[in-house]
């Protein structure tokens, strides 16, 4: 870095500094928008890809010495397109054809003043739709949704599902290459269309709402902004199309989200450990996300038409309006996931169900229904297993295989905070039977 | 853009289908302007494939692979994009019995 020589110099630094902030700070939250505008403006993932890189980079040159511009998001996407046409041009020397595209580029795409923010919602619709397209494989599209509309490396997309980042960095290729021959267009669907699309892309925002609220592994339990992405985006669908019959389940998945994601301030304490739901304060739970959550939830059970994003958010709502572990309806909550299996035979689901039923029944209960999973073999890897069935053990007083199944559980366990958890259970078990 | 649509299926079931049926098909796509071109195949039993290797052409009787669902006809159209593409190819009458294989067509690039 150059020697700074006197104070005038010294406040330029500064003020650059503050600048530099401020960009990194729209990065952060704007460049899938920008990305999202970019791809309709120029057609093409890579060179929508290379023109976000150019546009930032030209922000990071001029805007300390210009000033930041006015609408900062339609200045990159401009910016961006210039120098995505700029580039073809300077290629068109050596590549026969891209003159052409650079020309039908400039004409096609309209000037960036005429961009309403409306614009830019759709821009990202667009974008979740190519990246949910049914031609797509599944495990491509929630990659793709991850990379391209939330923004994460394929590090953190590889951590999150338990691959490794040449394996996902591969199906995004492969994805983004199936978009471009077989020509899947950027486009939101027709309402006819809708319903049979729709179910796509509510796995995929479901999928991510729980990467950034139980992120699979890594220091922190909570990733907010990549829940907040997903809830924006369930909204942002919600208001796509009323008339849809798509939309019962859209808020049903919208409710669970804002639901789950009122308790995040409850879920863990000053010393970032895991906080089990009874035993959370409640009077950290977001009241304005249960407000919005428990009336979307009425919404979609008046309609007749929900499924099991409805049934879970109703169960959620049931939790976010209790008082308590104690005074919670534990018979309405175990009737409404047996109403769940019917629609869905999850082992997942069932083990839920089998902890309402010890909350309802008591402890002996609760734990002959966990044995039951456990001795099917399924969810033989699954930590939360093994967690429940220790819990139960505890709660009736069997500490050696309350012991042995919280090991269990630690075997799989991939979140610190968790693993911290089941590290205090298993030495109050050891306490205990060393007494 | 073309796109190919390949129907595949088992023979007997994709027999038993009425032509008239099919015929129609190709009559819609003709009218909305998305049929290039389209044909329905003899039985596999009619089928030669050769090969050349090291300079020597060989035939043999039979499709290229044996198995349970042969080609039995394609459809060349054109269209706007997979989503066109794709909401064509839903019409053909054999995709309730058998499927239809979508592939967009490459251009060949000669250097």
């Amino acid at each position: 870095m150059a020697k700074i020589q006197n104070s005038r110099d010294v406040s330029l630094a500064k003020a650059t500094a503050q600048v530099h902030q401020q960009i990194e700070a729209l990065y952060r939250c704007e460049s899938r928008r920008v990305f999202a505008t970019l791809l309709r403006l120029l057609g093409d993932f890579q060179l929508a890809d290379e023109a976000l890189q150019d546009a930032f980079t030209a922000a990071l040159k001029q805007w300390p010495l210009d000033g930041v511009p006015a609408n900062p998001r339609a200045w990159l996407v401009s910016t961006g397109r210039f120098k995505a046409i700029d580039g073809l041009r300077r290629q068109s020397r050596f590549v026969q054809g891209i003159d052409e595209l650079a020309d039908q580029l400039e004409v096609d795409t309209p000037d960036f003043v005429a961009y309403a923010d409306e614009d830019i919602e759709d821009d990202r619709l667009r974008l979740i739709f190519t990246c949910c397209h049914p031609a797509l494989a599944e495990e491509s599209r929630v990659a793709l949704t991850l990379r391209e509309i939330c923004g994460l490396s394929t590090e953190e997309i590889a951590s999150a599902f338990l691959s490794r980042p040449t394996t996902i960095a591969q199906r995004i290729v492969r994805a983004k290459a199936k978009i471009r021959d077989a020509r899947i267009p950027y486009q939101i669907p027709s309402a006819a269309e809708l319903p049979e699309r729709i179910n796509a892309v509510l796995q995929v925002l479901y999928l991510m709402f729980n990467e950034g609220y139980s992120a699979s592994s890594g220091a922190n339990i909570t990733r907010a902004d990549v829940s907040a992405e997903a809830i924006r985006l369930a909204e942002l669908l919600l208001n796509l199309n009323r008339d849809s019959s798509a939309d019962t389940e859209i808020a049903g998945l919208l409710a669970l989200m804002l639901l789950q994601e009122s308790r995040r301030a409850a879920r863990t304490d000053a010393q970032d450990e895991l906080v089990l739901m009874a035993d959370q304060d409640r009077r950290l739970w977001n009241s304005e996300y249960i407000d919005k959550g428990v009336a979307l939830v009425r919404r979609a059970l008046k309609d007749g038409r929900f499924g099991p994003y409805s049934i879970q958010a109703a169960i959620a709502a049931i939790h976010a309006e209790s008082t308590s572990a104690e005074t919670t309806d534990w018979h309405e909550i175990v009737g409404l996931y047996d109403v769940l299996l019917r629609l869905n035979t999850s082992p997942v689901i069932a083990l839920n169900r089998a902890v309402a039923l010890g909350m309802r029944d008591g402890p002996a209960v609760g734990a002959s229904a966990v044995d039951e999973i456990y001795e099917a073999g399924d969810l033989a890897d699954y930590h939360l297993l093994h967690a429940a069935r220790a819990d139960f053990k505890r709660q009736l007083g069997q500490y050696q295989p309350a012991f042995a199944a919280y090991k269990e559980a630690l075997g799989y366990a991939r979140q610190m905070p968790e693993i911290r958890f089941l590290e205090k259970r298993i030495a109050e078990m050891q306490a205990k039977l060393t007494k | 853009m073309k796109y190919l649509c390949l129907v595949y299926g088992e023979e007997a079931k994709i027999a038993a289908m009425d032509d008239a049926e099919c015929m129609s098909c190709v009559e819609g796509l003709l009218e909305s302007g998305h049929f290039i071109a389209g044909e329905a195949l003899q039985p596999v039993e009619t089928a030669t494939t050769l090969r050349i290797r090291n300079d020597k052409t060989t035939f043999t009787d039979g499709p290229f692979a044996e198995t349970k669902e042969q080609l039995a006809g394609f459809y060349l159209l054109e269209a706007r994009d997979l989503n066109e593409a794709l909401d064509k190819a839903a019409k053909i009458p054999p995709a309730r019995v058998g499927s239809i294989e979508v592939r967009p067509i490459r251009q060949l690039q000669p250097a």
